[in-house]
């Protein structure tokens, strides 16, 4: 097997997208988006909780390939207790990583389990897959009620 | 045995170090050789403009262009090279046909008759028209194989019904309409018939006397040319009395302030500067499928579905979409538990090149319940050594995924 593809598709990813953690659409969510990639046809939807800054629950739904879903699995595991300040650095240094960008040892550490979509900087076709529920979450921050797209 | 291959540069570069096995001509078909030249040949020998110098170069361009619009007339079997307008492609095409006629023929008690089957660029620009017009879309449903019913399509078709615009073979399920049949079904009320060329022109040899279809769009980058060039056929007669799509320099015979008047068939509709290096490109792709002759095409590309077919169906937890009897082009699955986006992702790094996602056509992926599809689609270059390599590697997305 190629090393790229283990890399790509770790044992935590393939299991987030096997059984995904934070699934399904939240009852009275405080901030909620809807996310399209349409070139592949991914579709989610990211509902949050929030208290004050403070991000109290995250949970998706929608479809979408192996490394969109574990990435919206990972991300709504990460979020949980963050402020929003703190959730969005976290998408900016996400970013970083996925598009091959400078991504120092401290901020990769800060990223936790997150830190494993490293591998998706060598297939850049995916960069959307692996960044679409975080564009998502960005827009619910940001309480943006139309509908965010990768394009 | 043919040697194909060895005609495109392309295939015999590596993808990440393995043996490309390219299986998208449905995207877009590997560019011949001769086509490439051509191309090369222009720009570097000869690249004046067409139709208005009246030195040596522009010349020499505008008979090579022209030569074009004859090849073309051949290959289709049009009456008159008239009736052959240069466009950007398959899609500027349609939307030619449908600004156009549409706003002469259409109204708000108006019907455009389309199928589920139709990509993105055969229902869009009728959605547009409608918006001018108020005219109204109603949709032949396909069958479980992939299929229309001709039945079905007698039952839609009205007085009411204006435009009938329909894909000679699906870009999704490799499905073959018959264009004949249906051409007469449309003709018995006044209707007038588009079709989508885009999948067919480099597989089937397309008579459009035959067929009797009114308008025929194809792209000259589905059949070994350059990406930017495309043809649509219309019937002389029609093409005569409908309005200009774009205006601009090519397409006057006059011009003053109070009034214009314009140039025939087919410039008419070819307002600006075209794509010269890519028409040229599109003449050496018209010899390049001729030289090879379309029952040769026809009998390997044939062998090809009807192997993959098999050996796709072999593969675990692989469900094929798209059965249509004497099907081409094209075979579209998917596969249990795994996304279409992460098997083209597997099998691109075994240097197996294929579609994954909607595939330009959402309302089929509706009709089949999924949101997308892995296609592998064919072109004269390809063996059963490319489908081998293909279910070889789907073994490695079953491993990647325990499948």
């Amino acid at each position: 097997m190629n090393d790229e593809l283990l890399e790509l598709y770790q044992e935590l990813i393939l299991d987030h997208n096997a059984r995904p953690h934070n699934f399904g659409a939240m009852q009275g969510s405080t901030h909620h988006a809807h996310g399209l990639n349409p070139l592949c046809g991914d579709d989610i939807e990211v509902f949050l909780q929030l208290d004050g800054n403070r991000i109290k629950d995250a949970k998706f739904s929608g479809h979408g390939c192996a490394i969109s879903k574990a990435s919206a699995s990972l991300m709504t595991d990460a979020v949980k207790e963050a402020s929003t300040e703190e959730a969005q650095a976290m998408f900016d240094v996400f970013h970083r990583l996925v598009t091959g960008e400078n991504v120092s040892d401290l901020e990769r550490e800060n990223l936790g389990k997150v830190a494993a979509f490293s591998g998706v900087k060598e297939f850049p076709a995916r960069v959307k897959c692996a960044s679409l529920a975080w564009h998502t979450l960005k827009a619910a921050l940001n309480q943006a009620h139309e509908q965010v797209s990768t394009e | 045995m043919i040697d194909i291959a060895a005609h495109f540069p392309i295939l015999s570069k590596p993808v990440h170090g393995k043996k490309l096995h390219y299986l998208d001509s449905g995207a877009t078909s590997l560019k011949a050789q001769s086509v490439i030249d051509a191309v090369n040949a222009y720009n570097a020998e000869y690249s004046a403009n067409v139709h208005r110098g009246t030195y040596y170069f522009s010349e020499i361009a505008t008979k090579r262009f022209e030569d074009v619009r004859e090849k073309v007339r051949t290959l289709i079997n049009a009456r008159s090279s008239h009736e052959i307008i240069f466009t950007k492609g398959t899609t500027d095409s349609i939307n030619l046909v449908a600004h156009a006629l549409g706003s002469q023929i259409l109204d708000s008690n108006s019907e455009i008759l389309l199928t589920t089957m139709e990509h993105h660029s055969n229902i869009v620009p009728w959605q547009l028209v409608c918006e001018r017009t108020g005219a109204k879309i109603v949709v032949a449903e396909i069958d479980d194989n992939g299929a229309l019913d001709i039945l079905k399509i007698k039952n839609l078709i009205n007085p009411r019904t204006k435009i009938v615009g329909v894909a000679h073979i699906s870009n999704a399920l490799g499905t073959v309409n018959d264009i004949k049949a249906i051409t007469e079904l449309a003709h018995a009320v006044g209707a007038k018939v588009v079709v989508d060329g885009a999948q067919a022109i480099a597989h089937v040899r397309v008579d459009v006397q035959d067929l009797n279809c009114d308008f025929y769009a194809f792209s000259a980058h589905k059949m070994y040319g350059p990406t930017g060039a495309g043809v649509l056929f219309g019937k002389r007669e029609l093409l005569d009395a409908m309005p200009p799509y774009q205006g601009g320099g090519d397409m006057i015979a006059s011009v003053t302030f109070e009034k214009t008047t314009y140039a025939k068939v087919p410039y008419k509709f070819e307002a600006g500067t075209p794509n010269i290096a890519g028409v040229i490109g599109l003449g050496a792709a018209v010899d390049f499928v001729r030289e090879i002759g379309f029952k040769w095409i026809e009998s390997h590309e044939d062998d090809l579905i009807a192997y993959a077919m098999k050996k796709l169906s072999e593969v675990k937890g692989l469900k094929l979409i798209g059965t249509a009897a004497h099907k081409k082009a094209a075979v579209s699955f998917v596969m249990e538990g795994v996304h279409p986006h992460d098997i083209a992702t597997v099998v691109d790094r075994h240097g197996v090149a294929i579609r994954a996602g909607h595939l330009c056509a959402q309302p089929v992926m509706k009709r089949f319940g999924v949101t997308a599809l892995s296609r592998a689609s064919f072109g004269v270059y390809n063996t059963r050594e490319d489908v081998d390599a293909l279910c070889a590697a789907l073994k490695s997305v079953s491993e990647v995924f325990g499948a």
